[in-house]
């Protein structure tokens, strides 16, 4: 797959767009796809942020923090992703609720962005919390007020909108009365284990899109699986997505730090086989 | 050599009782690399070989096989050093030699049913097969069959492992356009994420899919169908459809600690030493935790697999834990003698009830239960039972869970008017390959839950048979 075009959107943050027609014709809201960005790299899950489908385009964010994810942010306009395969995953389940509120860090501004969009399309009202430690690595602040009714900012540092995280904004909201019919929230594994802690008293259903290690992303080597309400689930076929107040968090968190020396070992061998 | 032809009875007074052993990889030195291990016959050898053959007026043997080749015959050619218009034989009736003389269970098979087994052990009959398909990639490019006139039909495959390879060549060789989608990287299914390289090399794999190529089948990777496009939108553009997607789905143990970290299913282990080429890390840059005490639960060929690549990949120990004994054990008598002699421990008539995890949520002990065996069930084999208050424990770092696979629901979930069974396996007509779903056939292991590289073939076989008739019959 061509990359039409590559930018650092935010400090070692990634807007990527490529051609793939296919792919821009099914995608929905929530779906991810699994980039392998040069024969060494591994097999690596990245959710689509944007998608054109009379340009025959998908977009997606990712974060520079490892080997492949390195790799990725070397290639070049022009230049071919060595393999692309999506979309995979299920959608979110777009409907009209009420009022949703979006919460997204990391790549997940760009995550949650599609199902803003798609969401307010169905007439609900759509709020987006959008948080980075500082007002320069926020991203999409544009695109994102274009398709919500409001988009409240959460900076660690307080440069923009609230002082804190998303969780402490979005719990200060509900304890003003602020409710929600639905919460969505995509980004890194903390945040979303707290935005379920946070609505959890209110019983306001809370769905999280879950990125355990992944390999095939089609259901065939169960490195992905979760336990929900007790059962083991697949996140790559049965999910990413699933009631964040029915997950075993404990596991989800032991479960991320599987590969960390590997990881160091290959990130700092940099040479991608040439030698 | 030439062969002069004495009668009957002098043959089977001159014929070697034991097979003509092929030369392997000590195992001291294989188990630190991670090249195959037999290393096939020389012509010498293969003919030596071939004149044990009696060239049975009605040969055993074929029936045995499940594509029906032609055994006395290709042997036949052989024994007259026709190696050519040996491959052209075995080729009529198989197009993946090279992989079925590799990891066909032969003992149950061809060879199973060999005359000469009676006695004596029967005819290498898959060393045979293999020497040809070697001998073939040996000279170069192989050789084209004719160019069938277009029949203006075109069909779709999806699923690119030896059900979905086989159908796709017979079809294109009766002149349909075949286009084929697989859902990863690579083609080649199980034969290049699951079976190991020591195995069966992936050079083999490729050089088969690109004969495939080459008789004009289209293949597109990266394509998971479900996804990317329904089964009813391929019936809008294809006149059939032809599912071959294997039986991917790995089963687990269901006891208690089964996630923590260090626990893989055996299609995670495999895809990562294989398909990712993580014994390669880092050059290639997906991570496998190579352990130094590894578990590997079951008895089939798979954990077989599991446990040499677990030696293979470093560790110091690599245990198999089965819950039967080992006249029990489902693996081929070469694989279990193979894992056997490079080392690996088995642990038999013991079953995980648990596992128990250290620091960082780490996999550290298996908690086993001891069994005996009682009566005989279902399956015929003698059922193993817990004997209480027998558990007992061993320290590992690694376990890998092999003990199955069922097929990928992703197909059927996304078409819901396609009729599955108990397993979840899409029921197919045995005769035809069809499905409940008019245009669309299935054979392989997404049919018959998980099986053998032969069976998926002669699956395919009938189905494209099935296709044909279908299509041809269709305005
Ligand atoms: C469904 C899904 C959607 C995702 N969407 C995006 C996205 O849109 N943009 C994006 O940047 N990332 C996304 N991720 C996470 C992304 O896949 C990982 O960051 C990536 O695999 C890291 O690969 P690497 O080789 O560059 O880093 P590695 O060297 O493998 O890892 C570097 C660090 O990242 C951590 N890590 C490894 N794998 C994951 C993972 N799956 N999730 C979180 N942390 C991980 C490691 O613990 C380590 O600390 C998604 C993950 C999933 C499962
Ligand atoms: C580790 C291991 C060792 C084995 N050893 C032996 C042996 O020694 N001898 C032997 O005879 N048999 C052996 N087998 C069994 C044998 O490999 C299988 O029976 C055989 O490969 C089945 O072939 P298949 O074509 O039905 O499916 P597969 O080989 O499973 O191929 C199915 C293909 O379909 C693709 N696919 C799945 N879903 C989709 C989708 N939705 N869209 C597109 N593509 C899709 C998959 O990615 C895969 O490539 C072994 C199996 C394993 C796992
Ligand atoms: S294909 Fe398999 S069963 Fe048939 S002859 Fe060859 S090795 Fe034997
Ligand atoms: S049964 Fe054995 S001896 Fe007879 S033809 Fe077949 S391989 Fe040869
Ligand atoms: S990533 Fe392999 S089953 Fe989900």
């Amino acid at each position: 797959m061509q990359i039409i075009d590559k930018s650092e959107i935010a400090p070692n943050v990634y807007a990527c767009k490529v051609r793939a027609e296919a792919i821009a014709k099914k995608v929905q809201p929530g779906q991810f796809i699994m980039v392998i960005p040069d024969q060494y790299s591994e097999r690596t899950p990245i959710t689509v942020a944007d998608w054109n489908t009379s340009e025959g385009t998908i977009t997606f964010i990712f974060l520079d923090i490892g080997s492949s994810t390195n790799r990725l942010a070397e290639l070049k306009p022009g230049e071919e992703i060595f393999s692309l395969t999506g979309p995979l995953g299920n959608s979110f389940d777009i409907k009209k609720y009420g009022s949703v509120g979006l919460v997204g860090g990391c790549y997940g501004i760009g995550g949650i962005y599609p199902a803003a969009r798609a969401l307010r399309e169905k007439g609900n009202r759509v709020v987006c919390y959008s948080e980075a430690r500082s007002k320069f690595l926020l991203y999409w602040n544009k695109k994102l007020e274009e398709v919500s009714d409001e988009v409240r900012y959460a900076t660690a540092d307080g440069s923009l909108g609230f002082k804190g995280h998303a969780y402490d904004l979005l719990e200060t909201d509900l304890k003003s009365g602020v409710k929600y019919d639905l919460v969505i929230t995509v980004g890194c594994t903390f945040l979303m284990y707290r935005i379920s802690k946070v609505t959890e008293p209110y019983q306001m259903k809370t769905i999280v899109s879950m990125n355990p290690i992944m390999i095939d992303g089609t259901g065939m080597c169960g490195a992905c699986r979760v336990e929900v309400d007790g059962a083991t689930r697949f996140a790559c076929v049965d999910g990413p997505h699933f009631d964040g107040h029915q997950m075993n968090w404990d596991l989800v968190l032991a479960r991320r730090k599987a590969y960390l020396d590997e990881e160091i070992v290959s990130g700092e061998r940099h040479d991608y086989g040439k030698s | 050599m030439k062969k002069s032809f004495p009668g009957k009875d002098t043959i089977m007074a001159k014929v070697s009782p034991t097979k003509t052993p092929m030369r392997e990889q000590p195992p001291q030195e294989r188990v630190r690399n991670y090249d195959e291990v037999p290393l096939g016959y020389s012509p010498q050898e293969a003919i030596f070989e071939a004149e044990r053959c009696l060239m049975c007026k009605n040969p055993r043997c074929i029936e045995g096989c499940p594509v029906e080749i032609d055994i006395p015959g290709f042997i036949q050619f052989i024994t007259e050093e026709k190696f050519r218009d040996g491959v052209r034989r075995l080729k009529e009736k198989n197009i993946l030699p090279a992989i079925c003389g590799r990891v066909c269970p032969q003992e149950e098979q061809c060879e199973q049913k060999c005359i000469l087994g009676v006695k004596n052990e029967p005819v290498a009959i898959g060393r045979l097969e293999r020497f040809l398909a070697d001998w073939e990639a040996g000279q170069g490019e192989p050789e084209l069959p004719p160019k069938p006139k277009p029949t203006g039909k075109k069909i779709v495959i999806v699923g690119a492992g030896p059900a979905g390879i086989t159908a796709a060549a017979d079809l294109v060789r009766l002149g349909h356009k075949v286009d084929m989608f697989e859902a990863l990287h690579e083609p080649g299914g199980v034969l290049v994420y699951g079976i190991p390289e020591f195995r069966l090399p992936k050079a083999i794999v490729f050089r088969e899919i690109n004969y495939l190529k080459k008789l004009g089948v289209k293949l597109y990777t990266d394509h998971v169908i479900g996804q990317i496009r329904s089964i009813d939108e391929l019936l809008d553009e294809y006149d059939a459809v032809f599912l071959g997607t294997g039986a991917g789905l790995p089963w687990f143990l269901n006891v208690p600690g089964e996630n923590l970290n260090g626990i893989y299913s055996a299609n995670e282990y495999l895809t990562r030493a294989n398909l990712m080429k993580a014994y390669l890390f880092p050059k290639y840059k997906t991570p496998i935790v190579k352990g130094k005490y590894v578990a590997t639960v079951g008895g089939g060929n798979v954990a077989m697999d599991c446990a040499r690549t677990a030696l293979r990949l470093g560790a110091e120990k690599s245990i198999i834990i089965y819950r039967r004994s080992r006249d029990e054990m489902p693996a081929r008598d070469e694989e279990i003698h193979h894992a056997e002699e490079e080392g690996v421990i088995f642990k038999l008539l013991s079953n995980p009830a648990a596992f128990h995890g250290g620091n960082n949520s780490w996999v550290k002990e298996v908690e086993c239960v001891s069994m005996k065996l009682g009566e005989p069930d279902d399956s015929g084999r003698r059922r193993p039972v817990p004997i209480p208050d027998a558990n007992f424990r061993m320290p590992i770092d690694v376990a890998v869970i092999a003990i199955g696979n069922s097929p990928n629901p992703l197909i059927p979930s996304t078409t819901p008017d396609i009729e599955t069974g108990r397993w979840g396996n899409i029921v197919t007509n045995l005769e035809t390959g069809k499905t409940s779903k008019p245009g669309v056939f299935a054979g392989g292991d997404v049919a018959t839950g998980a099986a053998t590289v032969i069976l998926a073939m002669g699956a395919g076989k009938i189905a494209a048979r099935g296709i044909h008739e279908y299509v041809m019959s269709k305005k």
